[in-house]
């Protein structure tokens, strides 16, 4: 049975139809009741910068932000989505092209090798900083533990993060 | 899978109770990954209460009210908790990661489901809480990760919770909405021993809702604290944890909350470690008397026997450094 009409789902259904907002960009998705959010990112709107790790909400590689605040894509259904603001990797840099202060300081202080790992590590940064959690390294490993990186750049991460919420600190003065 | 939005919550009790196959959904955290990743369980419909007005949290007298659906974060950052309740904070924030904390609910924090490799494997056959009668392959395997207190041949699957641990110890209530009425049911009675029925793990009939939970606040002048013991820093569940509260009169404990975790099929209140604290003097031969009165009879397999001493040694260590000036 499909269902169209939103933004209820009063009836059980096995097709959604989703509006949200992906990147600042307004979405009407029709996805399969079973969806996860990083399967519809990935591949109905070829947003493939999230990556999928565990598949399970172990390693942090799905990390996106769902109304501002990090959450794992691949344990969220896209039907729970309704009505959200999503922001992904994709949506970080300026409309210039110009890198987030997060995606610079990874670059500058070499905070990945394969990559795999480094767009949930940023958008975990990016929230850990607005969470005001950046107060001292020991902080930073805490509260980014739920990004696992199997390359071992973690020293790195942590060193970028640190030259970010440092960068916004001074910004704010 | 069938999935429906409830934009009320009658109408979402009303939906589950009346269909055997439907369960809730709330932060996905456990759902998601039972259903999707691990196959373990198959409802046909999901109910999503998500929109439902359950979120929210607001101080009743000496305790705190939480709306069901409030996050992790969320409430390990609320003031009255903060203040009078810190216990609760660092078990919350002791458990998963941040991501998971945006996500998960303290309504779905009580319901999660056990970590036991076992359970979530659905090609081993030998489960009784998948299938009653099947066996415990747990018990005749490697355990680890697995329960010494309320278990027995039929089941050693742990309760691995953190925040529970501190709300059993501070007589936390679980508010319920349900197709015939609302109840109340304290948290410490809440939970069912597995017994050899351990496909029934909480009081709830099929369609009753988890709407709040009522956490008692400490008095004021009393240390509490959550320890949890893992085999690496940070996100990842307990060996063993302990969540104490004391208020000290004198060199005297007045008052004592003690939990257990790492160790029960259910978050393990330790009454019997409380009435050895309750009056005595804060010193360590107490504090390991306590201890031993609480993990007297344990059930252990050779991969879990190490978690006797260690449970100990972590209520031990938790209360001397509450109770040292």
């Amino acid at each position: 049975m499909t269902q169209t009409h939103e933004p209820g789902v009063h009836h059980a259904v096995d097709q959604v139809t989703v509006t949200m907002t992906v990147n600042g960009a307004v979405r009407k998705l029709d996805v399969d009741s079973r969806s996860t959010l990083v399967e519809v990112l990935r591949d109905q709107l070829l947003l493939v910068g999230t990556k999928v790790g565990c598949d399970q909400g172990a390693c942090g590689a799905c990390t996106v932000l769902v109304d501002g605040r990090r959450v794992l894509s691949c344990l969220t259904l896209a039907a729970q989505c309704a009505g959200k603001d999503v922001t992904t990797i994709e949506g970080l840099a300026c409309a210039d092209g110009s890198l987030h202060p997060v995606q610079a300081a990874f670059v500058a202080q070499d905070a990945f090798q394969c990559g795999y790992c480094t767009p949930g590590q940023i958008m975990s940064a990016v929230a850990l900083i607005g969470e005001g959690r950046a107060g001292s390294d020991d902080e930073i490993r805490e509260f980014m533990s739920g990004n696992l990186c199997r390359c071992g750049a973690y020293p790195n991460i942590v060193a970028a993060i640190r030259q970010a919420a440092d960068q916004q600190v001074r910004e704010a003065e | 899978m069938q999935y429906v939005r409830a934009e009320d919550t009658a109408a979402a009790v009303d939906l589950v109770a009346s269909n055997p196959s439907a369960a809730y959904l709330a932060g996905g955290t456990t759902e998601v990954d039972l259903i999707l990743k691990d196959a373990v369980a198959a409802p046909e419909v999901l109910v999503d209460v998500t929109r439902l007005p359950l979120r929210g949290m607001r101080e009743e007298f000496d305790s705190l009210v939480v709306g069901a659906l409030t996050t992790m974060e969320d409430l390990a950052a609320h003031p009255a908790i903060v203040a009078r309740a810190p216990l609760v904070r660092e078990a919350l924030l002791a458990g998963a990661s941040t991501q998971l904390r945006n996500m998960a609910t303290i309504g779905g924090n009580l319901l999660q489901r056990t970590r036991c490799r076992y359970f979530r494997d659905p090609m081993v056959g030998a489960c009784n809480k998948r299938a009653p009668g099947s066996g415990c392959a747990a018990y005749v395997g490697e355990a680890r990760m697995h329960a010494i207190l309320g278990a027995s041949e039929h089941c050693i699957a742990l309760h691995a919770s953190d925040l529970c641990v501190p709300l059993v110890s501070l007589d936390a209530q679980v508010r319920l909405q349900g197709p015939h009425g609302s109840r109340t049911v304290p948290l410490r009675d809440f939970y069912l021993l597995p017994g050899n029925t351990p496909d029934k793990e909480t009081v709830l009939e099929h369609g009753e809702l988890i709407t709040h939970v009522v956490i008692p606040l400490l008095p004021a002048g009393a240390r509490s604290g959550y320890l949890k013991v893992r085999d690496r820093a940070s996100y990842e569940f307990a060996l063993v944890s302990a969540a104490a509260a004391v208020l000290l009169e004198a060199g005297r404990m007045s008052q004592a909350r003690v939990a257990l975790g790492g160790v029960g099929t259910m978050p393990w209140w330790a009454p019997e470690a409380e009435a050895v604290l309750v009056g005595s003097r804060a010193d360590e031969p107490t504090f390991r008397a306590a201890a031993d009165a609480a993990v007297a009879e344990p059930f252990a397999v050779p991969g879990t026997a190490f978690k006797v001493e260690l449970v100990k040694r972590t209520l031990v260590r938790l209360l001397q450094e509450l109770t040292e000036v």
